[in-house]
């Protein structure tokens, strides 16, 4: 792990000023990816986790903005650079999946189209080594007879071959990181899966580093290497996919694997968290989670504890602290 | 859970739903093309045990939510018949339904007190003020909620919290028989688990029945006594929960429960299955699965499989596992899926 992570997040801070006070959507976001690795972000809506990857591209709706942190891609430091200097960042060396493919391509020009501009957008190509190259990307994604394809509109695709082409899209320029949110929360199950694996084959074969945004655990345990849990605006666990799933280290973790209804055995009620996750003004003092946390203690109430080692992973809990002091 | 009583609650034979997709009568002469329908619904037959919870499961497009609404009554069947038994009080069971959608199913001017009261009032199920109030309280505190949140609006609720007031409003009228149709889909998975657990307790307090729609396996699995497969408007496969989680007989069924993102035994290097739903304007012909099925043969594509009951209580519609099985002479467990 000592080469260059593609994404290095620094302690991320997002506000959004408003009449009644600033809002801190984000707070203290820290992670990175390696190259050909993907990293899940998982949490409940409003968590922040769409946000985290909205702010990394530099597409903060305003007055949101970044208001602490730093953003590195590739060893490059980007959230300071201007909007123009951004554009060029975007897409070519980061792609964008979103999660409703019929809203992300234009009706009106056909895939080839699409993907010629951007193609030509990015790299230095005429047109017809283009359309070569917009052909080649539809059959990489797993589009039969793609040389017909190119030359078809949005309508004439169903949902998951329409979410082939957005990744096509985004990978036309061969981006180092491509952040994919909810990719697959649009499309029925066993399309699902198609997109995930080829989600994996595509990260395994170019080394691309993916960022993947989802409330969905299942989709994570199947195609993410590492997950990051969030919470309120913050990360609460972060570590290898198999063992958060397996040894959840902070409750709000173990809360939500426990909520999940499994396809094993099965139980007569299914654990809950009561209650529901605070709105961003109304975060409570010290550890977000401390009114529903089962396992709350007097500190939980006062001090926010920061992401700690925990297992194979890290996460934001007090309950790591003892084992640390004792460790030390 | 409770014994499924021997008189099931509802009882659906061969239930079909058309609709008329035709263009309109002008471009139909001047182009001459014939009138078009949709067959959403096609030849069903099931049987929801009293007390207990049927789920129809399905992709996008198989036709399950038109079978919630056939059954409560908001469309009119083309062919086929529906049988509710009757309820305590002599009369059939009434059914009543909850929506997916808790953002769109609530009235955002009204308050909730008047959202939960209106089928009282509609109904005339309470004569004075007085007792409307009693019964709207008692409601709220049914679904977990506090008498006072019947002054707020929807809009100052969570989406959980609406999705309560939407089985509180369902249960006003004391219905028996519960329709609902994704109840939880647009919820996140800890609000989903309080949910299924209101719903749960309630099937156990008031002893509900359910048909219960939704997409996702793990939420159906958890919920139901039984489950029935759709794909394309028709009924696949049929069999009481552990039955089919156990062993699927139906290539479909298998397929579904392949293609599940499981969090516990996740499978990462999986092969990815190719195919997609045909469109259900132009079904396949004969079973209208076998374009995607690994085991159609000819046979497949010309005639269509009836539903056959099987020993161990499941009804499939496939010439494959009927073959399988009449070859073996006793139809056999698979014991690589008991295994899994």
């Amino acid at each position: 792990m000592t080469q260059t992570p593609t994404l290095d997040v620094r302690a991320l801070r997002v506000e959004f000023p408003g009449r009644h006070g600033t809002v801190t959507a984000l707070a203290d976001i820290s992670l990175t990816i390696q190259p050909g690795e993907i990293l899940g972000v998982v949490g409940e809506s409003g968590a922040g986790k769409s946000m985290t990857g909205l702010a990394v591209q530099g597409l903060l709706e305003p007055p949101g903005h970044v208001a602490g942190g730093e953003v590195w891609l590739n060893g490059r430091r980007i959230d300071q650079l201007s909007d123009r200097e951004m554009e060029k960042v975007r897409g070519r060396e980061i792609g964008a999946i979103f999660q409703d493919p019929l809203t992300s391509l234009n009706p009106l020009f056909s895939v080839g189209k699409q993907l010629v501009e951007t193609i030509r957008l990015h790299l230095p190509l005429n047109r017809a080594e283009a359309r070569i190259r917009a052909i080649e990307l539809l059959a990489e994604v797993g589009i039969p007879g793609p040389d017909i394809r190119v030359d078809h509109f949005p309508h004439q695709f169903s949902g998951g071959m329409r979410q082939r082409v957005v990744i096509a899209l985004a990978l036309a320029a061969r981006p180092k990181l491509i952040i994919a949110d909810e990719p697959t929360t649009a499309l029925d199950v066993s399309i699902q899966a198609q997109i995930t694996s080829l989600l994996r084959r595509l990260c395994k074969d170019n080394g691309t580093a993916v960022m993947l945004v989802t409330h969905d655990m299942g989709v994570i345990a199947e195609t993410a290497d590492r997950v990051a849990v969030m919470y309120a605006g913050r990360l609460v666990e972060i570590g290898p996919v198999a063992d958060v799933i397996a040894r959840p280290s902070h409750p709000y973790t173990r809360g939500l694997m426990g909520s999940i209804p499994t396809l094993g055995a099965r139980v007569p009620r299914l654990q809950q968290i009561d209650g529901a996750m605070p709105r961003l003004d109304a975060i409570p003092q010290g550890c977000a989670f401390n009114p529903r946390c089962p396992q709350v203690m007097p500190r939980c109430r006062i001090e926010r504890p920061h992401l700690l080692p925990s297992g194979s992973g890290h996460s934001a809990c007090w309950l790591n602290q003892p084992a640390q002091e004792s460790a030390a | 859970m409770t014994t499924p009583s021997p008189i099931p609650a509802l009882t659906v034979t061969h239930l079909s739903r058309l609709f008329n997709v035709s263009a309109p009568w002008l471009n139909r002469v001047i182009e001459r093309k014939p009138k078009a329908y949709l067959r959403a619904v096609d030849d069903i037959s099931f049987a929801v045990p009293s007390g207990g919870c049927l789920s129809l499961v399905g992709e996008s497009g198989c036709g399950k939510s038109t079978v919630a609404r056939l059954v409560t009554g908001l469309y009119a069947p083309t062919a086929g018949q529906m049988q509710f038994a009757m309820g305590k009080n002599g009369k059939p069971l009434a059914a009543q339904m909850i929506f997916q959608d808790p953002y769109a199913s609530l009235n955002p001017r009204w308050r909730v007190f008047d959202i939960i009261a209106e089928p009282l009032r509609e109904l005339k199920l309470r004569d004075t003020e007085a007792d409307i109030t009693e019964r709207v309280g008692e409601l709220l505190t049914t679904v977990g909620l506090a008498p006072r949140d019947g002054r707020k609006f929807p809009h100052e609720f969570s989406g959980g919290q609406r999705q309560r007031i939407s089985i509180a409003r369902a249960l006003a009228t004391e219905p028996e028989f519960l329709v609902c149709d994704e109840p939880t889909s647009a919820l996140d998975v800890s609000v989903q688990a309080q949910i299924l657990n209101l719903m749960r307790r309630l099937q156990d307090e008031i002893g509900l029945t359910y048909l219960f729609i939704s997409h996702d396996m793990s939420v159906v699995r958890h919920m139901s006594d039984q489950i029935a497969v759709m794909y394309l408007g028709r009924i696949v496969e049929q069999a009481a929960t552990e039955v089919l989680f156990a062993n699927p007989k139906h290539p479909y069924t298998q397929l579904l429960l392949e293609t599940i993102p499981n969090v516990t035994a996740p499978k990462r290097d999986r092969e990815v299955q190719s195919g997609e739903v045909p469109s259900p304007m132009k079904p396949p012909s004969g079973c209208t699965f076998h374009p995607r099925c690994p085991q159609a043969d000819a046979r497949c594509a010309a005639e269509r499989p009836e539903m056959q009951a099987y020993s161990d209580g499941s009804r499939v519609a496939c010439h494959r596992v009927a073959e399988s099985i009449a070859a073996l002479a006793v139809p056999q467990v698979d014991e690589r899926r008991l295994s899994a």
